[in-house]
């Protein structure tokens, strides 16, 4: 494979498309294939061919803004109907060349307009099953330039000035991962893809995987090739069987291309990726866990250092990525570090895709310039809280993440601002509150999370997080004390200090953050036994405590 | 009377080994008598507790609904309590039941073993709260010392310090399950 | 640049200036030097793994606590192993530990014996301000020689690993997650039925008294772990 070739097939699939004079993409992701995307797109095939109109229907990854779907965009005219049912189909072919359908169209352009795409550029665009579309809108372009025109340091630098940040949580600088693992000796090394997406309310990777495989394993290829990798795994939740059907089409496809395997793009570079499911647990998430996992083992993390880098998958230098940092390799290689660099705020670059969630009117997968404001995505983009109520706080990064107060709201999105005001940026799960949402009923539920996910190995995350949410189950149902609130705080700080993995030390955030923002409402709980957003049922008045003149029996 | 302390033992749900324990402290006993007066305990004949105590020993986990009322009482009359014995403290044997709940044990003690009128007892028998606790989750304690029992060495001890005001590093004395 | 074998670095432990090897852990370089550091899943002559956290040391110029069994030594640095902050967290760890399950002192056959008692005694433990979780665990004595009571089993997994790295059986591991977790013989066989080989290497290691010796007494229950260097010792020697 070379250059010309790649061009010759982006050419061909122009060449095809241009036999089309319309083209129908039809989300084909699990939110829109739940309300019935199946069927509608089976319709819209059957009204396109009776209409001998030449059509293309295609079907695609998630478009984003789910709470409209089914969503179909219409091309060349970027015409979006959202809420579309199988029944609309004949109006829509029937449309083409005319008016658009009025009232299917939706007018999404605020919510689109903040938005900038980078991870989802092809999101809605390609079918995910289909390399050659992947091949037409500049796909493994990047890893061809890396292969045939860098050299694996110039890959390295190139990341490296592009100022990424690891996309898992954790903002680790990428290039100064890659720098690593590309320094660290040996023979063997492993490049893997965190795919363990656990957050709850979190899409961000299934979304990426389903919808644009190829991103991914292009942005492996160009890792493996820039740190002396010769073997990539995959790791992905079994959860997500369409994702990983979508992976193992695509392998197949890029095998097939001759851009995995041995000698790839007729260089000396050998690459190939496997696929490894894991079963569910959401410590497997944490890159030793991960790893673990993928060697066969208990998916339980251990201490660091040694860091994967230097020691990882059977021992052997291993480069760790998560799926949408991948995601961002190979735009970064196609159009330069100072391009990535100069998106974003001071100390987070580039763009961040996040999965808005809970009580906003367009939840769904958005990408947004890091350093936007928190109104901006919540007001503008989101669409605002719904049904006259008043928006509380923003929960980001799930479990480990925090909320952040409504008041807030000016706060730019970046690593350091997030972290600062107590929660953090995490992988991307964004869960807007309203007025009906209980803060101590909220951090319980998170805790609660922690405590089921724990994988057992430590003490303070195993029995620690065990007795915070015996603790916060206590203030919820009103018998709490001022002195169980007190123990709370302690064995917060302790749980936090002490554990041996992310999933424990950060265990604590979302009581933390809601003690910080939202004291009150347990005060109200353990003080007043009243829960002030009516969430918690406290078994009426509580009895007061037994008067100590009361007679011995 | 004088200036002396005045002292209460209270026994709650326990072996009463650690009253024992306390007992052994024999001669040492007479000592202590010149510095403190027994106002309450179950080897004196006081029935009801005082208003003003000093300090209080309390042996044995709260087990039921008696147990409660009593150790807030006795919280409300003491200057000082001590948690006296692994049972006050950790809930020890007694509350083994826990687990398996406070019915099991009914059923166990007056109905499968019973032999004539098997029935759960409704008066005299003090119901059972659903699960024993050691007395720190109902009352503020001020000093814990623990032991099944403490021996009479670490009762001496501590007294004698607790009394004079002598500092008192009670785990070097004794520890759960002593 | 390679270093040498032996490379000697020095630092301070406690405000006291110590030597060490290359690649040796503050756990090791702070015991040949009497400076007692608290462990509990940590054994000589077994693997690593960090989970008990009372190890936790704090180092001058880092906001991190570190595992002492599995934290390196490096040039330098200044190491406080009994820092009030450190005293705080062991003490909770303890309290954790203790509420967990059902640890009934008194009428447990390693009274007397049991590290996780001393070490309470140690750290100044009296009570536990912590709900106790009262789970109901079972008791699995099917095993002509061993029991295994749930209820005091602290999953330090020593038991996991002296079977699997010494004896080479790999009978005990770990089921379960989080706080249901929960050490099994094979894939949940009795341990009478199990493939166990009786060596009871498992039940000299345990720290407390969820593995014991059935022909044993009431209270009579030392443990003998120092056969584990010793038999690592002259397996090497061989």
């Amino acid at each position: 494979m070379t250059i010309e070739e790649l061009e010759q097939i982006a050419k061909g699939v122009q060449l095809e498309n241009a036999k089309y004079e319309y083209e129908v993409n039809v989300c084909m992701d699990l939110a829109c294939a739940s309300q019935g995307a199946g069927l509608l797109r089976d319709a819209l095939v059957k009204r396109a061919d009776a209409s001998g109109k030449k059509v293309l229907i295609r079907k695609t990854g998630c478009m984003g803004p789910c709470s409209s779907g089914p969503l179909v965009r219409v091309d060349p005219d970027d015409t979006l109907y959202a809420k579309v049912k199988d029944s609309n189909a004949e109006a829509i072919i029937k449309s083409l060349g005319e008016k658009p359908v009025a009232e299917l169209q939706c007018d999404l352009n605020e919510h689109f307009d903040k938005q900038v795409r980078v991870v989802l550029e092809n999101a809605g665009h390609i079918d995910p099953e289909k390399i050659d579309d992947y091949i037409s809108r500049d796909g493994y372009k990047a890893l061809l330039t890396a292969l045939t025109e860098m050299t694996p340091n110039g890959v390295v630098h190139r990341i490296t000035e592009s100022g990424l940040r690891g996309r898992g949580g954790g903002g680790y600088p990428t290039g100064l991962k890659w720098g690593t693992v590309a320094k660290a000796s040996g023979d063997l090394k492993y490049v893997v893809c965190n795919g363990d997406e656990g957050d709850p309310g979190a899409f961000m990777d299934r979304s990426v995987m389903e919808g644009d495989p190829h991103r991914v394993i292009e942005g492996m290829a160009i890792a493996a090739y820039a740190v002396g990798a010769t073997k990539g795994f995959i790791y992905v939740r079994a959860e997500y069987p369409v994702a990983v059907s979508r992976l193992t089409t695509a392998l197949r496809e890029a095998r097939r291309r001759g851009l995995l395997g041995s000698g790839i793009c007729n260089t000396t570079f050998n690459f190939d990726i496997e696929i490894r499911l894991g079963a569910g647990a959401f410590v497997c998430g944490e890159e030793t866990a991960l790893l673990a996992s993928i060697e066969g083992r208990r998916g339980t993390p251990k201490p660091r250092p040694p860091y994967p880098a230097v020691s990882g998958l059977w021992g052997k230098p291993t480069l760790i990525n998560n799926v949408e940092t991948y995601a961002n390799i190979a735009p970064i290689v196609r159009s330069g570090g100072k391009w990535f660099f100069n998106m974003g705020s001071e100390r987070s670059k580039g763009t961040k895709v996040f999965a808005l969630t809970g009580r906003i009117k367009n939840t769904g997968l958005i990408e947004v310039p890091l350093g936007i404001k928190l109104w901006e995505i919540i007001d503008v983009i989101g669409g605002g809280v719904p049904g006259g109520h008043k928006l509380k706080a923003i929960q980001t990064g799930g479990p480990s993440g925090g909320c952040i107060p409504a008041d807030m709201m000016n706060l730019g999105v970046s690593y350091d601002a997030l972290m600062a005001a107590g929660s953090i940026m995490g992988s991307g799960g964004m869960i807007v509150m309203d007025d009906t949402s209980c803060m101590v009923n909220v951090a319980r539920f998170f805790v609660e999370f922690c405590m089921t996910e724990s994988c057992g190995k430590c003490i303070p995350c195993r029995a620690g997080t065990a007795q915070m949410y015996t603790l916060l189950t206590r203030i919820c149902e009103g018998t709490g004390t001022m002195d169980d609130l007190e123990l709370l705080i302690e064995l917060c700080g302790t749980v936090k200090d002490t554990s041996l993995c992310g999933l424990g030390q950060t265990a604590p955030n979302p009581v933390l953050s809601t003690l910080k923002y939202f004291k009150n409402e347990y005060l109200e709980h353990i003080v007043h036994k009243r829960c002030p957003a009516g969430v918690c049922n406290i078994a009426g008045a509580t009895a007061a405590e037994p008067a100590p003149a009361e007679v011995l029996a | 009377m004088s200036s002396k302390l005045k002292l209460a033992t209270v026994w709650l749900d326990g072996c009463s080994g650690c009253h024992m324990s306390f007992l052994d402290m024999d001669e040492r006993l007479l000592e202590l008598a010149e510095l403190v007066d027994v106002v309450y305990s179950p080897v004196v004949d006081a029935k009801e507790f005082p208003d003003n105590v000093d300090i209080a020993l309390v042996e044995g986990a709260v087990a039921s609904v008696d147990d409660e009322k009593k150790i807030r009482k006795i919280r409300a009359h003491s200057k000082m309590l001590i948690a006296m014995g692994d049972c006050a403290i950790t809930g020890n044997v007694p509350s083994m039941r826990n687990p398996i709940g406070a019915e099991a044990i009914l059923n166990r003690a007056y109905i499968e073993n019973a032999t004539i009128q098997p029935q759960i007892p409704c008066v005299v028998v003090p119901e059972l709260l659903k699960v024993v606790k050691p007395i720190h989750e109902f009352v503020k304690v001020d000093v814990f010392l623990p032991g099944c029992p403490p021996s009479a060495d670490t009762f001496h001890a501590a007294l004698t310090a607790l009394i004079t005001g002598e500092p008192l590093d009670i785990p070097s004395l004794t520890r759960f399950g002593a | 640049m390679t270093e040498a074998p032996f490379e000697v670095k020095t630092l301070e432990i406690d405000g006291r200036e110590v030597s060490a090897r290359r690649g040796q852990t503050i756990l090791e370089v702070a015991r040949e030097h009497d400076i007692n550091i608290p462990t509990l899943c940590q054994m000589e002559g077994l693997s690593n793994v960090g989970a008990c956290r009372l190890c936790l040391v704090e180092i001058k110029g880092s906001n991190k606590l570190l595992p002492a069994c599995v934290a390196t030594v490096s040039e330098g640095m200044v190491v406080s192993t009994n820092t009030e902050r450190l005293q705080k967290h062991r003490h909770n760890i303890l309290e954790l530990l203790f509420a967990e399950r059902n640890h009934v002192c008194s009428v447990c056959v390693s009274n007397g014996h049991c590290e996780l008692q001393s070490m309470a005694q140690d750290q100044g433990l009296t009570h536990v301000r912590m709900p106790y979780r009262n789970p109901n665990l079972p008791v699995d004595a099917s095993h002509e020689r061993f029991t295994v009571d749930h209820n005091r089993c602290i999953l330090c997994t020593r038991c996991v690993r002296v079977c699997g790295e010494i004896e080479g059986a790999h009978v005990w591991d770990i089921m379960g997650r989080g706080i249901d977790s929960i050490v099994i013989t094979d894939l949940h066989e009795d341990w009478g039925e199990s493939s166990c080989t009786r060596c009871g290497k498992c039940v000299q290691v345990c720290p407390t008294g969820a593995l014991f010796d059935k022909s044993k007494i009431g209270s009579d229950h030392p443990k003998y772990p120092d056969f584990l260097p010793y038999l690592n010792l002259m397996r090497e020697a061989r």
